[in-house]
This record gives structure tokens, sequence and C-alpha cells, in this order.
């Protein structure tokens, strides 16, 4: 492998897996919304969130520079009080992987929620457990194959994207040039499709190792939620 | 002391409870939609009434009135459900110490395995439990909670006959050993003679009757609640002797005694006996060279109303007995409330079916 292959890896890792650490626990919280409370505004809170699910990716790019560039919304207000800048850097890149992953991870996360049987945090309070309590050991427990598998689809989500990320974090080698994008770029120069392939094939063992691993852990929670999982 | 006095309304079901009990073993019988698990649930947290109180032993649980509503995790109640629901992802053990962690006065680990033969079952998945299993499991870890009051919603329903042979033991065992106070609900008349001290006739929601089993039994028009093909009297009695000559046994009561077929119980045991209502019948001079053991003289006291071609009377014999016979008989025989009569009963027709357990143990 290349310096330059192994700093387009390096990068791609980074960005995805904070994407997903930071959409993680906002994807539980949405989910849970979603499966246990009902509130004016949810269907909507429901179609927002399954947004970047079924628009262009280059769409989602551009929206986000609407919001999170140094003119948007939020952009304006995280530079002006945190110093923060997102766009045209890795974070951006993130921001971009994490949106465009979220729905997917809330889905999954969701449907395990909904699988559960809501009467044995029932039985939990009378055991003297208290709401956060049984969240943390009744709940969460349960829902954990559907909390693994978003995260996968979520990563493998991440580490995929290109159309929202190119719109709007750009094409920065060493900043935000993760593999799809590295691979666009190699495509885009003369003589550059041997290296397209190379990094073809890293995306793809990047793939298999990661679903390799999450089938193993698969298996590890199904042992031991009794072949509930 | 459990004191209950609350209304609710969840849809179309209201609820008007009201009934005070200091039994070990307190029944909330009915049919199914009576509003038993309404109830309970209510009493257990999980459900708000619209007003009224609970109170257990003078801590005040619910009180509408004075804006208190204690949450289920704060009522220590332990609540043994239907359907175990043991938490698929802890083992036995695991679930045994779920409400013992969390309880400032968990119950004692070793006794509770003990009273419910668990310690084999320590490490195994509630998966590979069956049902009886997992309903002795639950039965220990709301145990282990160290509650003050045992709530139990039908926990024999979803097992089949065999399995709730199994089980009833250890809730006799629980019930005798006076360490928790217990609230059954039941719609099987069985699991009440064997268990219960007091009786809450629950009908459409509201409290149709309190009181003692015998003394509810015994009450005729309480018969489309207590259940009309079961109808009859129920008897505290003591065993008395053993008659091993024609394998009989012989159990004192308020009425005098009864010979039964032979029970492996020794004297001295107290256990509650039913006597359906038609497996007695009612005669105006003594019956004699007969087959049948007991007979009873006594007056009777109330004449049910009539069903169909057949009608219960309630004969006094020191205790009330119940005759289920036919309104002709009724007529040809002149029986009327003062009329002197000899009750029949068959040996036989007491079987093990019959008998309750739910006097504790022997006599002191």
């Amino acid at each position: 492998m290349t310096d330059g292959e192994l700093e387009v890896l390096a990068l791609s890792l980074q960005v995805s897996l904070v994407a997903i650490l930071f959409a993680l626990p906002l994807a539980l919280a949405a989910a849970w919304l979603l499966s246990r409370r009902d509130f004016p505004g949810k269907s909507l809170l429901d179609g927002v969130i399954h947004l970047p699910l079924v628009l262009p990716p280059v769409v989602v790019g551009y929206l986000l520079i609407l919001g999170f560039g140094r003119q948007g919304l939020i952009g304006g207000w995280l530079h002006d009080v945190f110093g923060l800048t997102l766009i045209f850097n890795w974070t951006g890149a993130a921001l971009a992987a994490g949106v465009m992953a979220f729905p997917l991870m809330v889905r999954a996360i969701r449907l395990s929620l909904d699988a559960i049987d809501r009467r044995l945090e029932t039985a939990a309070r009378t055991l003297g457990a208290g709401r956060a309590d049984v969240f943390l050991t009744v709940t969460l427990p349960l829902a954990l194959p559907g909390l693994l598998a978003g995260t996968v689809l979520g990563f493998a989500r991440c580490l995929g994207e290109f159309g929202a990320t190119i719109t709007f974090a750009a094409n920065i080698p060493g900043e935000t040039r993760t593999i799809p994008l590295a691979i666009y770029s190699a495509l885009q120069t003369p003589d550059g499709e041997s290296a397209a392939l190379r990094l073809v094939l890293l995306s793809i063992l990047v793939s298999i190792l990661a679903l390799a691993g999450s089938e193993w852990l698969a298996r590890r929670l199904a042992r031991r939620l009794g072949g509930e999982g | 002391m459990l004191e209950v006095a609350i209304e609710g309304r969840w849809g179309d079901f209201a609820l008007d409870a009201r009934f005070v009990s200091e039994a070990r073993v307190t029944a909330l019988f009915g049919r199914s939609g009576a509003g038993k698990t309404s109830l309970v649930e209510t009493l257990a947290g999980l459900r708000r009434p619209t007003s009224g109180r609970i109170t257990v032993d003078g801590e005040v649980l619910f009180d509408a009135a004075a804006g208190i509503d204690l949450a289920p995790e704060h009522r220590r109640l332990g609540y043994v459900f239907q359907d175990a629901r043991l938490f698929p992802h802890l083992s036995v053990a695991g679930n045994l110490r779920y409400g013992a962690r969390r309880a400032k006065a968990p119950g004692d680990f070793a006794e509770i395995v003990a009273l419910l033969d668990l310690a084999p079952l320590l490490a195994r998945r509630p998966r590979e439990l069956s049902g009886g299993e997992r309903q002795r499991v639950a039965i220990g870890r709301a145990l282990l909670a160290g509650p003050r009051l045992l709530l139990m919603d039908e926990p024999l329903a979803s097992l089949d006959q065999a399995r709730k042979l199994e089980i009833l033991p250890f809730i006799e065992r629980l019930a005798n050993d006076g360490a928790v106070r217990i609230v059954y609900v039941t719609h099987a008349m069985e699991e009440v003679l064997r268990l219960a001290d007091r009786l809450v006739l629950l009908s459409h929601g509201s409290v149709a009757a309190e009181g003692g089993v015998e003394e509810l039994l015994a009450r005729l028009d309480l018969t489309p609640e207590t259940g009309r093909f079961d109808a009859g009297s129920a008897f505290a009695c003591t065993v008395a002797a053993h008659d091993a000559t024609w394998d009989l046994t012989r159990l004192d009561f308020a009425g005098g005694d009864f010979w039964v077929s032979r029970m492996a119980l020794p004297p001295g045991q107290r256990l509650r006996v039913r006597v359906r209502a038609r497996d007695v019948s009612l005669a105006l001079v003594r019956p004699e060279r007969s087959s049948v053991l007991n007979v009873f003289s006594g007056r009777v006291t109330e004449i049910g109303a009539v069903d169909g071609p057949q009608v219960d009377v309630l004969v006094d014999i020191g205790a009330p007995l119940r005759a289920r016979i036919t309104r002709r008989s009724l007529s040809e025989l002149g029986i009327e409330p003062g009329r002197e009569v000899h009750a029949v009963v068959k040996a036989v027709a007491i079987d093990r079916q019959s008998l309750g357990g739910g006097l504790g143990r022997p006599a002191r």
C-alpha cells in the first residue's frame, strides 16, 4: 500500500468512525422517541429523519451548505461561538457521512425497540427499577442486536458516502478525500485506472472485514440473548 | 393490612373496588373481564385510578385527594405475572437478583432458592426452562425484592393441569410460611379453596362481596359470582383419625365429622374440604341401611333462586351446608325454611380435588 492509499484509508476510517460515534446516540434517541412516544409532529420528525434516504445526496450536501456553511444558520453560530468550521474539512465530511447514515441507523434501532416485549419493562418496574434503570438494564441490552445492525449499516453507508461529501466538504486530498472520492479522482486523471482499481480492492477488503466483524459480534450477542437476537 | 377504595375508568371499563384485608392470602375471584387484572395493576401502580386511596400497613401508595401516586418501583409490591416475564438476556440467577439488588431489604437468597427448589436452575437461561419452572423463578424473583405484599395474577392460568399441580404446593408453602402476604388473582375455585383465607368477589368491575371463603361460598345469592356448576360449601376441618381397616379418614368440623377416603395427612392437620351442592341430597327421615357414611341433621335456613329444574337449599348442620335438589323434590318433601332435614353426603364425593390446604400447618 502506498502512503497516499494509507492516508486515504486512515481518513476514511476516521471520518466514518467519528460520524458513527456522534450519530449513534442521536439515532438511539430518535428511534426511542419514534418507537415509544406519541407527540404532535411525530410524523414530521419521522419524515425529516428519512429525508437523506430519499433525497439525491447532492441535494443533502447543498442543504448542509445552507445550514452548516459559514453563512449558514447553524454553521455561522458554531463559528461565532466555538470557532468551529465544518465546511471544507474532514469534520464536514464526517457530518455529511453521519447525516446520510442517520436514517438507516434509526430504522434498524427502531425496529429492535419495537420488537421488545414492553411487559418485560413493566416487570422490571415492579422489581424496583426506575425508568432510566429499566432503559439501561432491560431495554438497551434487548435492543443491542438492532444497535449493532444500525451501526454496521451506518458505518458501511459512511464509508461509501460520496455525493453529499463532495458537495459539502469538497474533494481535498488528505482532508476530505475518502476512498470513494479518491476513486473518483483517480478515474478523472489520465492513466489513473490502475490506481482506481487498487482503491476499489481496498474498499472491498474494508467492507468484508467490517461485515465479518459484525457477524462475529452478532453471533456472540445472539448467544447471550438466548437465541432471540 | 391492605385497604383499597378506588374508582377508575379505562375506555369502556369502569372499576369501583373497595375492600380491606388482613389475611395471609386474599383471593380476588371473578370471571374473565370482571376487572381482576385491572385491580392488581392498579395496586401495583401500573394503572392509575381516577380517584380513591390505596394503603398497605398504613403507608399510602395512592391517594387522589392528597395527590400521592407512588411509582411502581417505590411501592415494594412483588408482582407475579401470568406469563412469567423473565428477562431473556439474564440467567436465572441474574433474574432472581434483579429485584434483590435494588431492594433495601432483599429476601434471603439461599432461603428462597431452597423454598422454590431453584438451585438446579440457577445457571440456566429462561428459554431453557419449562413453563412451571419459569413461574417458580418468577415467584422467587418477586420474593427476593423483599415485597411487603405479593401480587399473583393468575400465576397458574397459562399452565397445564400437571404443571399446576407441580406449582401449587410451592405457593401453598409460601402462603403457610406467612413470611409475605399474598393477593392472589384467579378464576379457579380450586385455587381459592386451596390457598385463600379471604375472598373478594369481583363482578363487572366492582366488589360483589368480600369475606371468609367458607362464609361467601355458603351464600346462595352469590351463586352467579362463585360459579353455578361447582357450587358447594367449604368447611374448615381437622384430620381426626385414620381407619386402617376400611381405608377411611375421619375429619372433624363444626358440623360433626366426615368420613372420607383415606388421606396421607397426619392427625391434627387442618385442611379445607369442599362438598359440592350436587353431591348432597336431602331426606326427611334419617336414612338407615344405606351405603352413605355421612348423614347430618339440621334445619333448612334458606332456599335459593330457582334455576330451571333445580334449586339450592342451605341447611344449618352446625355449619352451613349447601344441597342441590330438584324443584320437584322440594315441593314433594315440602322443604321450606325451618324444616328439619337430614343431609346425605357420600364419602367418595370428597376427593383430593375438593381439599384445600389454605388453613395452614397442623393445629398448634
